[in-house]
Formats: structure tokens, C-alpha cells, sequence
């Protein structure tokens, strides 16, 4: 069991209505690293996090959470943040610690309320009467407070200021424990990529290149939104 | 303090840096107890892998060592911070003198310069 990959993508296909969204996708993710999912809108990105998530099914091809195929044992282990939020937003905040309480036996409710705490958001208020900057700092504590093998983050910093940008990744540090892997879906990639270990680059469905951020920073001699940005720049 | 960091250069090194910094200047003491990869990577704001990675070549370069069951320390050894902070201060003089260069002025008039203002 020593040498398992936390998270493995083999020979995955997905079609809507005969059009692939994804094309024979293979990649690994072990434990202990911060993984950004990187691509333009539409290469995928969403479509390959539900899959993971068990919300859509493979047309083909193979996902693996800790050797098991997808199912409750995977969902037990995955933290999951949405792009959308699914929250019922006539609850207050400490109705929602409640019910991801009922609904998850991992749930650190002490820790949320620590980092809601932190965060300066208030328990007892309405998620309705929220910014919207303040409903996703809400949201991604919930995602972080519960102990999970892998936290996978569907662009996670999508309407928020820079300074709560900031905030986030630095939630997102600081909670991330050694053994735990985090996959982080963005396009907004000079944002994100000072955190990350290694980065996924994925257009038009398909894999282009994983590689480990320092090296390839290295490698090219340039920031991994350059490489990004010139990677695809004609490409359309 | 904030630190900051250039995405275009890989951040293990850009942090090797701002470590080697500490030690010449004496943030950390020679023979001192250094703060655990957590925490400088809080402190920095990086991602504790990126940390491990540059005092991991601190430590291949015996500027640091680790104690199995203690943690990290710095060196016990002064002259290799000595000879740390000797290479940096060269590298500051000969980029110095080569500006001056560039705009003309001899090792001597520069010196002069030097001399001129108030440290």
C-alpha cells in the first residue's frame, strides 16, 4: 500500500452527445502536494473535478482514490469545493457548521469556527445577507475543516478582491496537512502558482503537461503564467 | 513583514536567499535552534514543500544540519558563515565597481564615492 497514489486518472474519456469534453486524460497525484489544474474556460477543467467527484460518469477509462474506484469510500476521503455554491442561503452560518457536522463525520466544527473566527465572519449571520466575497470564504472554510485525503478546489478565488485572494491561499496553506493533497482548478494562474508543487496544464480536453513548478519555472526561465500564456497564445 | 516573491524564478531559491540573508546577518546565530519547516513556511507564506526544498539545500551546502530528534540548527561552524558573508560582500563590490563602470569612472574615483557617503 506504501507506493499509492493518492489520486489516479487512467485512459479517462468523457462525450456529451458524441463531442469529447476530455480525451484519454492519465495523471497521478500523491500525498502531501498542492496541484494546480490549470486551463483556459471550456478545456475541461469542471468536467474532470466532477468526474473525480462522482457527479458525472466516464464515457471510458478508469479514476482511482487510494487504489479504490469512485464511490462512497472516495467521497468519504475527497473534500469537495464546487464552482457554484449549493448552499441553502437562508441558513445562518452556525446552521451550516451543523449540517456539514450531520453530513460529514470528518468535520472539524472547532477548526471552522476557528478560522471563521480568523476570517472575521460572523456565525450568526445569513448566508443570504453575505458578500459574495464572504459566502466563498465561508464556503472554502467548510471545505478545509473537514480532514480529507485530497481537497479538490473548482476555481476557488473566482469573485474575490485580491486581498481575499490572498486570504484564501493563505487558508489554504496553512490547513493543508503533510499527508493530504489539494488539486486547485483556475485560469487565473499568477494568483496561484507561488503555492503550488506541481501544475497540470489541460486544453481542449487533453493533457499538455504535468510537471513539478520550480522545474519547470527553471526550465523555461520564466513564471508559470508566461509559459501558460505563450503555450497557447495562437492556439484557438 | 511581507515578504515577496518573483514568479519567474523558482521559489525554493528565491527563499535560499532570504535564509542565507538571516544567517549572515545573524537573524539566526550560529549553533541556534531554527524554527520548524511549518513555521517558516507560514512565516514566508510558502508552500511547506517549497520550504523543505531550500533548507534541505541548506543544508547540503552545511550551512545547517539536523538533529534526528531535535530539528534544525544553524551550522555550529562560524567560518563557514564567515566565508557566506564574504561571497556576498564580493558580489556587492564587483557589482558596485561595474556600474560605475559602465558610467565611466575608474576603481579610484569610485572608492571616492564610496568614501563620500554616509553609510
Amino acid at each position: 500500500m506504501d507506493n499509492m497514489e493518492l489520486l489516479e486518472v487512467k485512459n479517462l474519456n468523457k462525450s456529451f452527445d458524441n463531442k469529447e469534453i476530455l480525451k484519454d486524460i492519465n495523471f497521478s497525484i500523491s500525498g502531501g502536494k498542492i496541484v494546480g489544474l490549470l486551463g483556459k474556460n471550456g478545456a475541461g477543467k469542471t468536467t474532470l473535478i466532477k468526474l473525480i467527484n462522482d457527479l458525472l460518469t466516464p464515457t471510458s477509462g478508469e479514476i482511482l482514490v487510494n487504489g479504490n474506484k469512485i464511490g462512497v469510500e472516495s467521497k468519504r476521503v475527497i473534500s469537495y469545493l464546487p464552482e457554484k455554491t449549493y448552499l441553502n442561503k437562508q441558513m445562518k452560518v452556525s446552521e451550516v457548521i451543523n449540517y456539514f457536522k450531520d453530513f460529514y463525520e470528518n468535520f472539524d466544527s472547532d477548526k471552522a469556527q476557528k478560522l471563521l473566527k480568523d476570517l472575521d465572519l460572523d456565525i450568526n449571520q445569513h448566508l443570504s445577507k453575505m458578500s459574495k466575497g464572504m459566502q466563498e470564504k465561508v464556503q472554502l472554510v467548510l471545505v478545509m475543516s473537514r480532514n480529507a485525503d485530497l481537497y479538490i478546489l473548482d476555481e476557488p478565488l473566482g469573485g474575490v478582491d485580491p486581498a481575499t485572494r490572498d486570504y484564501i491561499l493563505d487558508t489554504i496553506l496553512s490547513n493543508f496537512n503533510e499527508n493530504a493533497s489539494v488539486l486547485i482548478s483556475t485560469h487565473l494562474i499568477s494568483d496561484i502558482e507561488r503555492i503550488l508543487d506541481e501544475v497540470i496544464f489541460i486544453d481542449k480536453g487533453k493533457i499538455v503537461l504535468q510537471s513539478d513548478a520550480d522545474k519547470l519555472r527553471n526550465k523555461e526561465k520564466s513564471s508559470i503564467d508566461e509559459i501558460f500564456r505563450r503555450m497557447f497564445k495562437n492556439v484557438n | 513583514m511581507e515578504f515577496t516573491f518573483d514568479n519567474n524564478i523558482p521559489i525554493y531559491i528565491q527563499l535560499l536567499e532570504y535564509m542565507k540573508i538571516y544567517l549572515i546577518s545573524g537573524v539566526f546565530k550560529c549553533g541556534e535552534k531554527l524554527p520548524s519547516v511549518r513555521e517558516f513556511a507560514n512565516t514566508f507564506k510558502v508552500n511547506p514543500n517549497t520550504m523543505q526544498k531550500a533548507l534541505a539545500e541548506l543544508e547540503s551546502m552545511n550551512l545547517i544540519y539536523t538533529e534526528r530528534t531535535n530539528g534544525k540548527f544553524v551550522t555550529k561552524d562560524e567560518k563557514i558563515i564567515e566565508k557566506l558573508k564574504d561571497e556576498y560582500a564580493i558580489t556587492l563590490a564587483k557589482s558596485y565597481f561595474q556600474g560605475m563602470k559602465r558610467i565611466g569612472l575608474s576603481k579610484a574615483d569610485s572608492i571616492k564615492y564610496l568614501e563620500g557617503i554616509d553609510g
